[in-house]
């Protein structure tokens, strides 16, 4: 009743296109990864192995195997939460990414329960003040941040708050966690850090959706009715605003994505992203894969919800 | 009426706006008018004379970039001019309320109907909510409005564009306001809907014995409503006076043009129909054309089907329709933009392929299409130059010199001094935009123009002109035309025959000169009837089948 | 009688002004930085007061002095000139990969739009799902797989930007394609390079030049992150982001090394979004 058929099937396409987008992702990864020049079983066993070995090796990891085929295998792997062992340290890779996942949502989950509120009232209230000092500094201050590498955003941070100011520690590395004041302060950094980088890219994209309603002529309508300013924004523009904003809020979290990357590796945080460079520095493959993966498929669901949402605000298809 | 005072007094008033280079250009220069108690005023221009700023104004409201910087406006007891933002929203839809041009665009697409007509209650506190309702309910009914019970309950988008104007004066009546603002209502309205609308509008503001100003560019419309017109023309007054003075004894010589620009110039055929052994420059043959993807050789959205019809040499042939009704996608099917599924296309006697693709250069440039939108139809990154030269080289491999004096030629016969090549399509005015488009068109020296809409955008006067130079070059060059429009009058002024489209189909082919008296077809007595006349009786005295309004219009 | 009976004309330069156009001071700030930078990426080898790898100091990590206008490095060379020619690496790779992602994506959109159809869905289903890989994960795992060098940097950081600027290129062009004057195009029977090059180029460029800025922005980002994990530009060369790679240690000194490559990336960055946000505008009267 309330969602009509042109939805479903415009739902029920979004999905099929974000399942053959990761299976093209997943192919990618799989033979750019493969592409790896010189041999694995060579690597692994070192230059004085003999070939005999290396050969037995090959065979035992089913090297030899055609690649389409050892993709096909890697692929129900994934599925059935079979990721091989890692290369360097032979364990599990599952086991190794277990914790360090839960690290890194944690992370996001924080950054995204500070973030979400602040920005949606910043965008908000620089829209409605459009023009005035406020939406120019606003302005102003997220152009700057999402002008600059994350990395900067980092490194700015812990200048401030841990060179100059001294009142937070610069690595979460090794701190003990066991009171709420010290979990703060170890989060700390990682988060503000990744708060600026996503917050910033929230409120534009919100203050631009909230502009673009507020600019109707059903909102000029309303002028003329008499409502006031607080009206015109809260009852006319916001409930058309929703599905945009929901879907900034979505597309700017895809942006953790890439940030975590940096932010875990600038503050040696045990997250994936610290776990998947360090495989990139060790050339660590089956780690890299699912590790790639992993954020792959994180990313995906942000932009396919973002996409949902869209479809889903748009009050012509709700019937 | 000199002893009342009246509801709304405007002195002087100027109103600014801020261009893009920051510097202020005065749009509304000094202008003065008074609206008494429960009249009717009409404000009448072209596009830029500044109607719909002024009406906006006297609810103290400016569009952005603009801001009122002299003169005083009184409504009722209130200086709007001198209120600050708060007491004028005190003051808009209790005392002044507004009907925009497009409802369509005006009301919330996201809120129920009746949520946004008692609105307005519910922001001043005027009445509670249940009364509100019933209100609304009645002027439903007053506006003649379908299921009047239970229309509220839906969404803007479940409606038609009729109903959702009227709906819309709903929404500026709740209120009981003294003067309602109507910015041109019925414009996106086609005619035989616009009927309807206008009767609504009329009794509700005559029973509620309110003050009205009526913005539009329309005058048979506002023949119909006003009591008193003020005819604007760059933000001045030109004229005022009541309806009957200014129909009848016009004084300024811009009101005469308006005036003459309307009445029908009789077309005289440039040639008779002779003997049928004469091979017509076009026949169409049970002609099909459609949208969307194909299936079993038709396509999904049908849009037109079985249109045939003979066009001789030297004659103009007018399609007329309401929107929707195909006649734009019949140009489309002959030019070959949308290929036709079914029927034939024969150019003086041969038959042409379906799809552009297939046909050849020749016959490509032997009929030659122009659009209705000057502004999009001209490459706006190109010199008019340019754009004239290209069918030159293109059909004939005219370059240099040589293309530079066939281009001055054609501007000459379109009437643009040579030194307009080296502009661009946005320095020129919308009336020698559309001269270029038709120069471009006759540089191909085609021997049939295919006119889709070509004076539907164009402000009355200019429009006019278009036609007499449409005329002109058809003597001169011997061309055969094909006009499509859904203005009657302008069929009426340039072609020999008409065919009358509805939903996709021809339901009457007439001669142009006697298409009221000879329409037989129940749909096209409907459409010609429904054409507002200079005459401010025609729509009270105008008698028309309810059951076939309600059948045929777009309810 | 000395009074001239003519003014003389007065020299009318080609300011943006004189060529109707407005531009805000915001905009002028950020294409005179952008050109500085250009200048310094073309000539900065001969700008350098040492020579770029050479230990000039035993001082590591020094501060600012007259000598050693940005201070040293954590081996003690000179900063100044390693910013100076780190621009050379950051703004020519940037420039050439941003180059390539955009041409082929203007010209790939251009055509999907001209020509429409099965040909459109299915380049546009393959690039979209490109999109859907994070750009930084992306450069990870091609410099896993393949090691990285400065051609391998260029292509990687064009492949991951092409596919957004195909995108933006083609809905650009779809709207110019419902055009009226398109459609008088093809009536008359013009073929598609004519379509491309007459009627849509011309009509898509500003707004491609802009993405074409805002592009070289991310590309500028993502090759600086690269560099900073020490996966992009490799050493004995250095980008801006590989010198504050190399200077982090210095962070917790404040070390004027880890601090000026920072402002030269934020000040080419900044001052681009700047102009990109503050374009030169044609002025219409609508009085005139």
């Amino acid at each position: 009743m309330l969602w009509s058929t042109t939805t479903w099937r415009l739902i029920g396409q979004r999905l099929g296109i974000a399942l053959i987008t990761l299976v093209i992702v997943s192919f990618a990864v799989f033979f750019a990864t493969e592409m790896l020049p010189g041999d694995v079983a060579q690597i692994l066993l070192g230059q004085a192995a003999t070939p005999e070995a290396v050969a037995g090796l090959r065979e035992a990891m089913g090297l030899n195997e055609p690649a389409f085929q050892r993709f096909l295998g890697w692929l129900v792997g994934l599925a059935t939460g079979d990721m091989g062992r890692s290369y360097v340290n032979d364990i599990e890779v599952v086991d190794l990414l277990g914790g360090r996942l839960q690290n890194s949502l944690r992370l996001a989950g924080i950054v995204t329960v500070i973030c979400v509120p602040v920005a949606l009232t910043l965008g908000i209230i620089a829209a409605m003040f459009r023009g005035s000092w406020l939406d120019r500094a606003v302005s102003v201050a997220t152009i700057s941040v999402i002008s600059v590498p994350e990395f900067m955003v980092a490194t700015l941070s812990v200048l401030v708050f841990a060179v100059w100011l001294g009142w937070l520690p610069a690595l979460s590395y090794g701190v003990n966690v066991d009171s709420i004041g010290a979990m703060l302060r170890a989060y700390a950094m990682p988060v503000i850090t990744l708060s600026f980088v996503v917050a910033a890219q929230m409120i534009r994209m919100t203050r631009a959706a909230v502009i673009e309603t507020i600019e109707t002529p059903y909102v000029e309508m309303a002028l003329l009715k008499g409502a006031s300013k607080l009206r015109m924004v809260l009852v006319h523009a916001l409930p058309n605003a929703l599905g945009p904003i929901a879907n900034a809020v979505a597309l700017s979290l895809s942006y953790l994505v890439g940030g975590v990357i940096i932010v875990e590796t600038v503050f040696n945080y045990p997250g994936v992203a610290k776990l998947m460079v360090d495989a990139v520095a060790t050339r660590d493959l089956p780690l890299i894969q699912s590790c790639a993966m992993v954020f792959c498929v994180s990313y995906l669901t942000l932009i396919t919800l973002a996409d949902m949402i869209a479809i889903l605000s748009n009050p012509r298809l709700r019937q | 009426m000199m002893t009342d005072t009246p509801l709304v007094s405007v002195r002087d008033l100027r109103i600014g706006a801020v261009t893009d280079s920051g510097r202020n250009v005065e749009i509304i220069r000094g202008v003065d008018f008074d609206i008494a108690p429960g009249e009717i005023l009409a404000l009448i221009g072209e596009s830029g004379s500044g109607k719909t700023t002024i009406a906006l104004s006297l609810m103290g409201h400016t569009r952005r970039g603009c801001s009122i910087e002299g003169g005083t406006i009184r409504v009722g007891e209130h200086d709007v001019t001198g209120m600050t933002e708060r007491q004028r929203a005190k003051l808009r839809g209790t005392e002044i309320s507004y009907v925009p041009q497009s409802a369509a665009a005006a009301f919330n697409p996201s809120k129920r109907i009746m949520d946004q007509v008692v609105e307005t209650t519910r922001i001043h506190d005027l009445m509670p909510r249940a009364k509100a309702e019933e209100r609304a309910r009645g002027l439903f009914r007053a506006l003649a409005l379908p299921d009047p019970d239970t229309i509220g309950e839906r969404y803007p988008h479940q409606v038609s564009g009729g109903q959702l104007q009227r709906l819309s004066a709903a929404m500026a009546l709740i209120g009981d306001p003294e003067l309602v603002i109507f910015d041109e209502p019925t414009t996106a309205l086609d005619v035989t809907t616009q009927i309807e609308v206008l009767r609504a509008f009329r009794r509700v503001m005559e029973e509620g014995g309110m003050a009205g100003v009526y913005v539009s560019h329309d005058l048979a419309v506002v023949a119909q409503i006003a009591d008193r017109i003020v005819v604007l023309k760059n933000g001045e007054i030109q004229e005022q006076g009541t309806t009957e003075q200014i129909l009848s004894a016009p004084k300024h010589p811009y009101t005469k043009e308006l005036l003459a620009a309307f009445d029908p110039v009789p077309h005289v055929a440039v040639k008779d129909v002779e003997a049928e052994a004469e091979t017509p420059i076009l026949e169409v043959r049970g002609l099909y054309a459609g949208y969307g993807p194909i299936k079993d050789g038709e396509p999904l959205a049908k849009v037109m089907s079985d249109v045939s019809f003979k066009l001789y040499r030297g004659r103009n042939l007018g399609v007329i329709g309401e929107s929707g009704s195909g006649k734009s996608t019949l140009a489309r099917a002959i030019a070959g933009i949308l290929p036709a599924y079914r029927g034939e296309v024969l150019l003086d006697g041969h038959t042409l392929a379906p799809s552009l693709g297939q046909r050849s250069k020749q016959e490509l440039r032997r009929a030659q299409i122009v659009f209705q939108l000057a502004d999009t139809a001209l490459n706006p990154a190109h010199s008019v130059g340019s754009i004239i030269a290209r069918p030159l080289r293109f059909y004939k491999g005219l370059r240099g010199d040589a293309a530079d004096k066939r281009v001055i030629e054609l501007l000459d016969m379109v009437h643009l001094p040579p030194t307009l090549r080296h502009r661009l399509p946005s320095e020129l005015s919308g009336g020698q935009k559309q001269r270029v488009n038709l120069a471009r068109a006759l540089a191909a020296e085609p021997e049939l123009i295919l006119c889709d809409e070509i004076t539907s955008a164009l402000d009355t006067v200019v429009a006019a002109a278009i036609l007499e130079l449409l005329k002109e070059l058809q003597g001169e060059l011997g061309l055969s035309y094909m006009f499509i429009s859904h203005d009657l009058s302008t069929v009426e002024a340039i072609c020999d025959d008409v065919l009358v489209m509805y939903k996709g189909e021809v339901v009457e082919a007439l001669p142009a000169a006697r298409m009221s008296q000879d329409a037989t077809h129940a749909y096209s007595r409907l459409l010609i009837s429904s054409v507002p006349q200079l005459d401010t009786g025609w729509l009270a005295g105008l008698e028309q089948d309810p059951e076939l309004l309600a059948a045929f219009s777009d309810r | 009688m000395t009074i001239p009976t003519t003014t003389p004309r007065k020299l009318r330069l080609p300011t943006p002004r004189n060529l109707g156009y407005s531009f805000g001071w915001t905009g002028r700030i950020g294409i005179a930085i952008i050109i500085f930078w250009a200048i310094v990426a073309l000539v900065g080898n001969w700008l350098t007061p040492y020579p770029v790898g050479k230990i000039v100091d035993w001082d590591y990590f020094g501060g600012v002095s007259a000598k050693y206008w940005m201070g040293t490095d954590y081996l003690g060379r000179d900063i100044f000139s390693r910013v100076l020619m780190g621009a050379r690496y950051t703004v020519g790779i940037a420039l050439a990969a941003v180059t390539l992602a955009c041409t082929l994506g203007v010209i790939l959109g251009m055509i999907a739009a001209v020509i429409g159809g099965w040909f459109d869905t299915l380049l546009s289903r393959l690039l979209d799902a490109f999109n859907g890989i994070p750009s930084l994960l992306f450069g990870l795992v091609v410099v896993a797989a393949v090691g990285s060098s400065i051609p391998v940097l260029v292509w990687t950081l064009a492949a991951i930007y092409m596919p957004g600027a195909y995108r933006f290129a083609r809905a650009l062009a779809v709207n110019i394609n419902t055009m009226d004057f398109v459609t008088v195009a093809r009536a008359r029977g013009e073929g598609t390079p004519y379509m491309i090059t007459f009627e849509i180029f011309p009509n898509i460029l500003g707004p491609v030049l802009a993405d074409f800025g805002l592009r070289f922005v991310f590309i500028v980002l993502v090759l600086s992150g690269l560099s900073f994990l020490g996966l992009g530009v490799q050493p004995p060369y250095a980008d801006w982001g590989a010198l504050v790679r190399e200077n982090i240690e210095g962070l917790s000194l404040g070390a004027p090394a880890v601090i000026f490559p920072c402002i030269a990336i934020a000040s080419l960055t900044i001052s681009v979004n700047m102009f990109i946000d503050n374009l030169p505008t044609k002025i219409r009267d609508r009085a005139e």
